[in-house]
């Protein structure tokens, strides 16, 4: 025998299923009058600084259909690239934006809709600079361990190219699933598919 | 004259990798809706940036005063919904067993019949009218926490032709990073359920399933009125930066 690192084990996941709507943003689904309003559905006013965008999408799954039962949530830096976070080490955030959204898919459609600013650059963990993303964690019902991936910017070419991430992709076919597509005017499209030619990268952070 | 950091970007310490191995895979064809929500490819791994040792927090303040009781926070005026009166309580804490404050904890359940109020839930059994059944709550300084409720019951769900959830509360997990973010359930010690179900069962070990049952807590009852279960919850610790840069994260 040795000593014991004394460690205890991470609380195992189960899926969110079908009613996470219940707990998470229960006006959503007809449960009025118990929060005000539901958490995670406003990012910014209008004091905060940036460019505003709006990024909307579908979770897909491998046979093409959208999730119409989904929560995407995403988390992101603001305008200067700091994190409106406790954790954040480097400076102060722009108080004004939270950096964290959540959204419900559309029960008919299945579409989720984010309306936030383009994120600053953030640091790799040995100093160089990440291009700006968005980081995603979706889950619903079938999906048993919420799922972590990230949204890059299509214009951020030079960015993207020298990203320390996406650099360091084996299958370089794949790396497009980590880049949404302009509609212009600032609005993006990032569709998550589960399965398929076109699977999106998901991380193990 | 000072040392040179070697690395003035480097953030504080990532948290620990997570043991895919015990959490349920994304496969598990006997829970059906898995088979096609599950991706195929194997995750790419990113040890924690800045963007995922961040994390939202959520101030006391978001709070309301009924936001942890659902035995009121959805009732009518004077009345209570049916059901057995229990309290959930325990402790968010990490890996290496330290309690997490400031945690937002989200809960969501059933009601005494197994009947969700959901605009999608067709099960006939009946919604009680004083049910919601959501809830939260914040972490003390120690990582604890606790709420009212009444006890959920088990209910059939389209899978196999006979298939039933074991009586269950969902719960939703902020840590500090956002790579601890975690939607899991609790169980009930003794419900004989458990054991039959097939989203149990996308969990590897029995020791992985087991500590998802909360025990009984007669300690912590409320004579004549509510019995107690206890449920820690552990989120992912975080790497101390020992030579990596200074000392953090601790
Ligand atoms: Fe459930």
């Amino acid at each position: 025998m040795v000593q014991s690192l004394g460690l205890i084990k991470e609380t195992p996941s189960q899926t969110a299923g079908p009613y996470v709507h219940i707990g998470c943003v229960p006006n959503f689904c007809g449960i009025d009058g118990v929060y005000p309003v539901d958490l995670g559905q406003s990012m910014v006013n209008e004091k905060t600084s940036g460019e505003r965008i709006t990024v909307t999408g579908r979770v897909i799954d491998g046979t093409g259909t959208p999730l119409r039962d989904a929560l995407v949530e995403i988390w992101q830096a603001d305008a200067h690239g700091l994190y409106n976070s406790p954790m954040e080490t480097r400076g102060k955030a722009d108080p004004e934006f939270t950096g964290w959204g959540r959204c419900p898919a559309d029960m008919a459609t299945g579409e989720f809709r984010f309306e936030t600013i383009t994120p600053g650059s953030v640091p790799f963990r040995d100093g160089r600079m990440q291009a700006p993303h968005i980081t995603f964690w979706i889950v619903a019902r079938g999906i048993n361990i919420g799922l972590h991936t990230r949204m890059y910017f299509p214009e951020e070419e030079l960015a993207n190219a020298a990203d320390p991430l996406l650099s360091r992709i084996e299958h370089k076919v794949r790396v497009p699933t980590l880049v949404a597509k302009s509609a212009g005017g600032g609005a993006y499209v990032f569709d998550i598919h589960l399965q398929g030619d076109n699977e999106t990268i998901f991380l193990d952070i | 004259m000072s040392e040179p950091v070697r690395n003035a970007h480097s953030p504080a310490g990532a948290n620990f990798s997570r043991d895919r191995s015990w959490h349920p895979p994304a496969f598990t064809p006997w829970y059906k809706t898995s088979v096609p929500r599950s991706p195929k490819h194997a995750l790419i791994s990113l040890d924690g940036t800045v963007s995922e040792i961040t994390g939202p927090v959520f101030g006391h303040n978001m709070l309301g005063e009924l936001d942890n009781d659902l035995i009121l926070n959805f009732a009518r005026p004077g009345e209570m919904p049916i059901g057995q009166r229990i309290v959930v309580h325990g402790r968010v804490l990490d890996e290496t067993g330290r309690g997490v404050p400031g945690c937002l904890v989200e809960f969501w359940q059933a009601n005494a019949g197994g009947r969700y109020r959901h605009k999608k839930e067709t099960y006939l059994a009946p919604l009680d009218p004083n049910f919601g059944g959501c809830g939260r709550t914040i972490t003390a300084d120690d990582g604890s926490y606790s709420f009212r409720t009444i006890k959920p019951g088990p209910y059939p769900w389209p899978n196999g032709v006979n298939d039933w959830r074991p009586a269950h509360i969902h719960f939703s997990v902020f840590g500090h990073s956002f790579a601890q973010r975690l939607i899991t359930q609790m169980y009930f010690e003794g419900d004989p359920l458990i054991w039959q179900c097939p989203i149990v069962k996308s969990i590897p070990s029995r020791e992985a399933i087991e500590s998802l049952i909360a025990p009984l807590d007669m300690a912590n009852t409320v004579p004549m009125d509510a019995r107690a279960y206890k449920f820690d919850i552990v989120l992912r610790g975080r790497r101390s930066t020992l030579f990596e840069n200074r000392m953090e994260g601790n």
